[in-house]
């Protein structure tokens, strides 16, 4: 998938304007938030399994090399193989050759965050191997030619009307007259042409949402059906994993999908959960007669052991995003690629590289939301205030945030300056709100005041002072 | 390809600042893997042993199922008949190929054309047995096998489960727990069997303006027979 995270800023203002968008994410804020909130209102022991499921996640990746070796020798004994990819090419290669050499002209695909990551589809297409994205909401942008807007609920920002038009206009061999009003008629038009794809694909590539060293067994969540028709039906199994998703055992797995669907949809559980292990078993009569799975670093090794290391105990949930105001306001493709909200703007500058997303860890208020509700407690806001500190200490940025922070720092070094300017600085801020408390228009602050109002100082005091005269 | 493993794993090890494990400490890990920790089971999954099946049930019918409690196998026949009709569905059914459900009295009901399996396409009602049902979440916990084709799972519009109360669990470790000591890997050195699925509810989407649909690539409905008697 193209970036376009270098144009974060341009990219907000045009989600801001967009009604249609707005429209979409007022019907995310409505829905997500309130049903994860019900969902844990059902399950007091919340906090203690989040805990557990840090620290499962914290003990694998503190021995990964152990874990992932595990995992392939499991893999291996129940007749499956596994292939190692150090980066995004390497996995396009491994997957295409896979494909290639199974003869396959059609593969079906479960939705992966991964297999955007590594921009797969674009890559099999190139080489005449047709990808058919299965989950609805993939499908759907399969056919508009969009990227994912929400890891989880990939069309979020779309409208009804805008499904039906695009299904108008591909599905060209149904009848135009066709009644499409009701979503019902939609998803029917939708499940029946998959279904073709289904029975035909030979080759099914899905992602994972864990991998299970005790047993070597792929865990795939879905709603659908679609991740388990697309694993089951086809004569090749492909899954693309990257390295974090090890757990040690069935049970530490079983902790983390507990929490998993609640931070995600508010489902206790989600519809469908798989466990697969190998390839068809001789007297089996179904299921896939090899079982590949693709493990990709893609600088995951970079963030272990470092800074960055509790970002690697992300599960994918997208409550953070949920409940960030920034997403809530802008929508997922203004952040330019595929990973948005506050876990998206922890990993996508290490994941693109330096200069390439500088402006992401600036999207976001770090009102804290984030990290109360994550699943594994990851401090999404300490880590977005260091992508801040990398970034100016690696000296990049804007110039004047740049002379705003070096300013503000030699001041800071002086008390006695520091407190003359802020005092100067109170009295003219409340000369400039005429008495009335805040201030609509500020020079230099348009882009505070072109929004709202700013607050202006009590009685044209500073903080400091107000704090010691006793707040009176 | 083995340069990209050893790549990789050397990456892991520099960055954990490290070497190879030592034997013993990989050992112990070793030793983890074989005893899997208990699990922090909500008391939600730990009902009384009264309350299992009533618990099932409620959880089940949360996420859309139906539910359906008979006395004993031989009224599989006749609730599966009246479920269909009370449905409006077609009187067919393709049943998986399990002793238990090959042992069912099928030709006691006539007007029920039913078939064993695999799975096709056109099928529009299928029937499987669950190896467990999870109380906790109202869970079913299919194990793919000979007996128990993965495809017919998903393939059918309705999808219909026997579950006997006898394999209703508590939670989901306590079907690890029964799975570890099954026979259901059917190859050596592996109790899992090919697939594991849990599922919970009917399949659905809320993928067009997070409006909420059953049905979207797997069942629309599912319904679960409890069968008290036998197991």
């Amino acid at each position: 998938m193209r970036s376009t995270a270098k144009s974060f800023k341009i990219n907000s203002r045009r989600a801001i304007a967009d009604p249609k968008l707005q429209d979409a994410l007022g019907r995310l804020s409505a829905g997500f938030p309130a049903r994860r909130a019900a969902a844990l209102d059902r399950l007091p022991e919340f906090d203690e399994l989040r805990e557990k499921a840090r620290r499962i996640k914290d003990h694998t990746l503190e021995n990964l090399d152990f874990y992932l070796e595990r995992f392939e020798a499991k893999v291996r004994e129940a007749g499956g193989r596994v292939h190692w990819a150090g980066d995004g090419a390497a996995a396009r290669e491994i997957i295409l050759d896979i494909c290639l050499a199974a003869g396959a002209r059609t593969v079906t695909k479960g939705k992966s965050m991964i297999a955007e990551e590594i921009a797969l589809n674009e890559h099999l297409q190139r080489n005449g191997v047709r990808p058919v994205e299965t989950d609805l909401g993939e499908y759907i942008l399969q056919l508009m030619d969009e990227p994912p807007s929400h890891i989880i609920a990939p069309a979020i920002h779309l409208s009804k009307a805008q499904i039906i038009e695009v299904f108008r206009q591909k599905h060209k061999n149904l009848d135009p007259a066709r009644p499409l009003d009701e979503p019902r008629r939609i998803l029917d038009e939708a499940r029946t042409l998959l279904r073709r794809d289904f029975l035909t694909a030979d080759v099914g590539i899905t992602g994972a949402n864990l991998l299970i060293a005790e047993t070597g067994s792929v865990c795939v969540v879905t709603n659908e059906g679609n991740g388990d028709l697309t694993m089951t039906l086809p004569r090749v199994h492909v899954v693309i994993a990257s390295i974090e998703k090890t757990v040690p055992t069935l049970e530490d797995a079983t902790t983390i999908l507990r929490l998993l669907a609640r931070s995600a949809t508010g489902q206790d559980m989600s519809v469908y959960t798989t466990f697969a292990t190998g390839p068809k078993r001789s007297p089996d009569s179904d299921g896939p007669e090899e079982f590949h799975v693709v493990l990709l670093d893609n600088h995951r090794t970079e963030m272990l052991g470092g800074p960055y290391n509790a970002m690697l105990r992300c599960i994918r949930c997208a409550a953070c995003l949920n409940h960030c105001p920034v997403y809530k306001a802008i929508g997922g493709h203004a952040y330019g690629w595929v990973y948005p909200g506050p876990m998206g703007a922890v990993l996508t500058p290490h994941l693109l590289g330096p200069g390439r997303a500088d402006d992401l860890p600036d999207a976001s208020t770090l009102c804290g939301k984030c990290v109360e509700v994550c699943p594994v407690a990851i401090p999404l806001p300490d880590l977005l205030r260091r992508r801040r500190k990398d970034r100016f200490e690696a000296g990049r940025g804007s110039r004047i945030g740049r002379f705003a922070i070096k300013t503000w720092v030699m001041a800071a070094r002086m008390p006695v300056l520091y407190r003359m300017l802020t005092g100067l600085a109170a009295v003219l801020l409340r000369y400039l709100s005429g008495g009335r408390g805040y201030i609509s228009r500020l020079p230099l602050g348009g882009g505070w005041t072109g929004v709202r109002d700013f607050p202006a100082p009590q009685q044209g005091r500073t903080f400091m002072k107000q704090l010691k005269s006793g707040g009176k | 390809m083995t340069a990209a493993r050893e790549q990789m794993l050397e990456k892991i090890r520099a960055s954990l600042g490290r070497g190879r494990l030592t034997v013993e400490r990989a050992a112990e890990l070793e030793a983890g893997l074989s005893r899997p920790g208990p699990g922090t089971v909500p008391a939600r999954g730990r009902p009384a042993a009264k309350d299992l099946i009533d618990t099932f049930r409620k959880e089940a019918e949360r996420v859309d199922a139906t539910v359906d409690v008979i006395e004993n196998m031989t009224e599989i026949p006749s609730a599966i008949k009246s479920f269909l009709d009370s449905n409006e569905l077609p009187p067919f059914l393709k049943i998986a190929p399990e002793p238990r459900l090959q042992a069912v009295p099928w030709s006691k009901e006539p007007g029920l054309e039913a078939a064993f399996g695999p799975a096709q396409a056109e099928d529009s009602a299928a029937l499987g047995r669950a190896f467990a049902g999870v109380a906790e979440t109202g869970t079913l916990v299919m194990a793919s096998g000979p007996g128990s084709p993965q495809a017919m799972n998903f393939l059918a519009e309705t999808h219909i489960v026997a579950l006997w109360a006898g394999d209703i669990a508590g939670a989901y470790e306590d079907a690890w727990a029964r799975l570890r000591k099954s026979d259901k890997g059917g190859i050596g050195g592996q109790f899992m069997p090919r697939a594991v699925t849990w599922i919970t509810g009917p399949s659905r989407t809320a993928d067009i303006e997070q409006k909420l649909l059953l049905g979207a690539h797997g069942p629309r409905r599912l319904h679960i027979l409890i069968i008290l008697s036998g197991r």
